[in-house]
């Protein structure tokens, strides 16, 4: 790292000292007009949440957000040593647990970035200030005429002291400032480069890495031998046979939730089939019909929002009247690894080890299933495989809290198997839109209206009564009330007003209380489907105008960030000079994510076997701008993921059930994609916006990807299909034979 | 008991005769490389090679396997001696929550073994019976090329963890 001049600290602000001396040690009066403090520094001020510096010069830093594959370690990594002025590699993070870290919610809707990074790169500047405040006291000397080089300050005559000599017996628990002494975005020298994950290596070599992987000393296995439907209930089970098998520790059962605990982890497992054969379940119709699962959705109570109250366009088949109605069915978050999680109740304390997107409203949950206090519950994280939302890891964690206080003294693991998975796992919900617009005869979309249906997207635990197995003991907890997440980043309706400058633009959400399947956050929320209707539709309307699609949709934009991902992706792509081959078609989507964070437009496109149906992307080209990027490889990656991630949802993915169970229990009954059917080509181009405020990227590509996808299946088939997934089977039954 | 080779070590494992591998791998070894994905042979998760091909070792019980060479993904390198193939997917990012990534590798150091220079066609092929839910794919597929490349300008590298470059 370049040592920082002079030049540097001016830049910055130039007033470092000054901004020390202004950090109150108390902060009692103004409560009033305080401004809020950057990020997460906002709920957690004390800059020694955030960051320690060790007398060695070691740096940790703490953040409340957890990693799951999404890199997000290694960013925060960079946003810390680049305002610390210290190389990365002397950066440790400790991440989400409820004894160590700020409590910053769940790690959920692309936000880390902008919640923590955003905290973690204010509070390391203000660190960084301090320090080399201190440096210029003993220097007697001013800060300006200080160099920082990887946590070593020196003064112009050749003197030099370390961060770690220097904040011995200093103390750095003091509230952060709302102005920050950082430094100047055109100088980074790590955010903005391509950094090595931190996490990737123990990953590759089997060192321990998940909580899969973690073995504490005593530590016994269990399996939940779990209901076969929503709301059987446990008849019957013959335990002494099942007792008496090798390693069996103790068969536990409260209410319908039964378990079994062994030494062994096959142990576990066979004696869980094994009482699983013995045990009679007392099951009832309760599931909707699948074929009519949208016409089911739309028959139930509503609460009606209108998100946007233009005038709307007419109903019925008027002059220029276009109108379209979109599917979505219930989809998986499908996790590669089941959930897992390990539990030790011992000197009246529950720990738990889990893969949780949310260790806090894990602890309140767990606090409240249990009745224990939550100064006795502590959560851990370790990672887990992939979850991309909600899935069975909350739930994972109650399971070996549950057994872990019937089996105390010892650590117990529960790992869930495939089918709990599938069958349990929270889907994203079914949804159903209505788009209708009016043109008028120069092509201009003069109205506009847009409806929406859908469960509600969160779930989650925080109240007890969202852990699958509270719902299962022998003293229920009842599901809270779902309310519909607020705009402007909603749940259903999550990328439900159009950005485009369409005249009347009426929305309505409907919201639908009741939950025919269990339902919570899936990467994207509503707006991957909102994003594909709505990109579909307008594609619709550009047809009708018989416009370019890509001219069309600049027509109506004036945000020069949305105009510029656009016209990269376009450009790259080579959009207006593609030469169409026989059965392929290209197709095009862009979205602002949540209409407020990151902006992604996508190009593709694909192949279409008309003699079977089969649809298959060759390439596509994304461009995406989520502010300042602080590791463009990291978020290449995550974009690469989310659209090979969406394509597998687009082309593939319904979870299918019959009136009484999910029937999709493992991958054949929910197939997803594999590598035989990969595009050859994907190119993502990241703007970086240095100076700007952190946008996150996780979950951006996933609704441009559906849209771009049918787009181009629209294109090359001449049939347009608006129910997802858009599988072989559908698109066969589209074609003209 | 049974005698199992795993990544050239002998090891009595005391366990049933009918316990899948892939639990004696993990909980009697305490190797974590081979994951739980299914226990179906539909994800891939836990492959590793047994007599130098990809199995699933969910599905392999132990008693089929005494003195047979088994290799994990430990057996290709370590974290301060990384094999050739795992630098390749160090080199590539080629992992996102990196829980599949384990077996891929064992499936695809068990083709560079048997073929030195696949096509891509081939490697997609060879890797279909594997997921991956992060959907990063792309980069797996160019890590194994990579590997392919790199094994080649040092032969001796093929058989991981021992070679320094």
């Amino acid at each position: 790292m370049p040592p920082m001049t002079r030049r540097d600290f001016l830049a910055a602000g130039g007033a470092l000292v000054v901004s020390f001396s202004l950090f109150p040690v108390t902060s009692g009066a103004q409560e009033t007009d305080k401004p809020r403090l950057p990020g997460s520094l906002e709920g957690t001020p004390l800059l020694d949440s955030w960051i320690r510096i060790d007398a060695d010069g070691g740096v940790t830093v703490f953040t409340g957000k957890v990693e799951f594959g999404q890199g997000i370690k290694t960013a925060l990594i960079q946003v810390a040593a680049e305002e610390l002025m210290v190389q990365p590699r002397r950066i440790r993070l400790i991440t989400a647990d409820t004894a160590r870290t700020p409590d910053e919610g769940y790690t959920a809707g692309s936000q880390s970035m902008q919640h923590s990074a955003t905290a973690i790169l204010n509070a390391a500047a203000q660190v960084r200030a301090i320090v080399v405040g201190l440096a210029a006291q003993r220097f007697a000397t001013s800060a300006e005429s200080l160099t920082v080089q990887d946590g070593t300050i020196r003064a112009p005559d050749g003197r030099s002291v370390s961060y770690g000599e220097l904040v011995k017996g200093q103390d750095l628990h003091v509230p952060a400032a709302p102005q920050s002494p950082l430094r100047d975005p055109s100088k980074r020298t790590v955010m903005g480069t391509p950094m090595q994950r931190v996490d990737i290596p123990a990953k590759i070599v089997g060192a321990p890495a998940y909580v899969h992987d973690l073995r504490l000393p005593g530590m016994v296995h269990a399996r939940v031998v779990r209901p076969p439907s929503y709301g059987a209930l446990l008849r019957s089970f013959d335990s002494a046979k099942v007792s008496a098998l090798p390693g069996v520790l103790k068969i536990a059962r409260d209410g319908n939730h039964l378990a079994v605990i062994a030494e062994r982890e096959y142990q576990a497992l066979a004696a869980a089939r094994a009482l699983a054969a013995v045990t009679r379940w007392m099951e009832r119709p309760a599931l909707p019909v699948q074929a009519d699962i949208d016409g089911h959705i739309q028959r139930l109570p509503a609460q009606t929002t209108v998100i946007a109250d233009g005038t709307g366009a007419p109903a019925g088949a008027g002059p220029g009247v276009i109108e379209a109605r979109y599917l979505r069915p219930y989809q998986m978050h499908g996790s590669i690894g089941p959930s897992c999680a390990v539990a030790l109740y011992k000197d009246d304390a529950l720990t738990i080890w889990t893969h949780s997107q949310g260790v806090y409203p894990l602890q309140r949950a767990v606090s409240e299933m249990l009745r224990l206090p939550a100064e006795r519950v502590r959560c851990i994280h370790m990672e887990g495989a992939g979850c991309y939302g909600h899935n069975g890891a909350d739930d994972a964690g109650a399971d070996a809290a549950l057994l872990a206080m019937t089996y105390p003294g010892r650590p117990v693991r529960v790992q869930w198997m495939r089918e709990d998975e599938h069958a349990w796992e929270p889907y994203g919900p079914a949804m159903i839109s209505n788009a209708r617009a009016r043109m008028d005869t120069k092509g201009n979309v003069t109205e506009w209206q847009y409806e929406v249906w859908s469960n509600t997207h969160n779930a989650r635990p925080g109240p007890a009564g969202n852990l699958a197995p509270a719902w299962h003991l022998q003293k229920p907890f009842e599901r809270p009330a779902p309310q519909p997440a607020p705009q402007p980043a909603g749940g259903g309706d999550r990328n439900a007003i159009p950005l485009y400058k369409f005249g009347n633009v009426r929305v309505l959400h409907h919201f639908i209380p009741e939950m025919p399947l269990r339902v919570s956050a899936l990467r994207a929320l509503g707006a991957y489907m909102n994003i594909f209707s709505i990109e579909g539709f307008v594609d619709e309307l550009a047809g009708a105008a018989q416009a370019d699609p890509v001219d069309f949709r600049l027509r109506y934009l004036e945000d020069p960030r949305a105009r510029d991902v656009i016209t990269t992706a376009a450009e790259r792509f080579g959009w207006k000079n593609y030469q169409r081959r026989r059965n392929c078609g290209k197709g095009f989507a862009f979205a602002r994510y949540k209409n407020l964070a990151s902006y992604t437009a996508i190009a593709c496109e694909i192949e279409l076997d008309r003699d079977n149906g089969r649809v298959r992307m060759l390439r596509a080209v994304a461009a995406i701008d989520s502010g300042e990027a602080v590791n463009p490889d990291g978020i290449r990656n995550q974009i690469e993921g989310g659209i090979l991630q969406s394509l597998s949802w687009t082309l593939y993915e319904a979870v299918s059930f019959d009136t009484t169970r999910i029937t999709s229990r493992d991958w054949s009954t929910y197939p997803i994609l594999r590598f035989q059917n990969l595009p050859d080509h994907i190119e993502v181009h990241v703007i970086n916006r240095p100076g700007q405020p952190f946008l996150g990227t996780g979950e951006t590509a996933q609704g441009p990807t559906a849209a771009a996808v049918a787009n181009a299946l629209a294109d090359a088939s001449g049939t347009r299909l608006r129910e997802l997934p858009l599988s072989q089977r559908r698109v066969k039954a589209a074609l003209p034979p | 008991m049974i005698t199992l080779q795993v990544n050239g070590k002998a090891h009595a494992i005391d366990a049933e005769p009918s316990t899948p591998l892939l639990y004696v791998l993990r909980d009697h070894l305490q190797l974590n490389g081979a994951k739980f994905g299914c226990g179906l042979g539909q994800c891939g998760a836990c492959t590793v090679m047994l007599d130098g091909r990809a199995v699933f070792s969910c599905l392999v019980p132990i008693s089929a396997l005494p003195d047979r060479p088994i290799k994990t993904v430990e057996g290709l390198g370590t974290l301060d001696n990384p094999g050739p193939l795992q630098r390749a997917f160090i080199e590539e990012q080629a992992a996102q929550c990196g829980y599949c990534i384990p077996g891929m590798m064992m499936r695809a150091q068990a083709l560079l073994e048997r073929n030195p220079s696949p096509s891509i066609t081939e490697i997609k092929a060879h890797l279909q019976p594997h997921l991956c839910r992060c959907g990063t794919h792309m980069r797996i597929v160019r890590a194994i090329q990579r590997a392919a490349r790199e094994m080649k300008n040092a032969p001796a590298a093929g058989t991981g963890g021992t070679t320094r470059r």
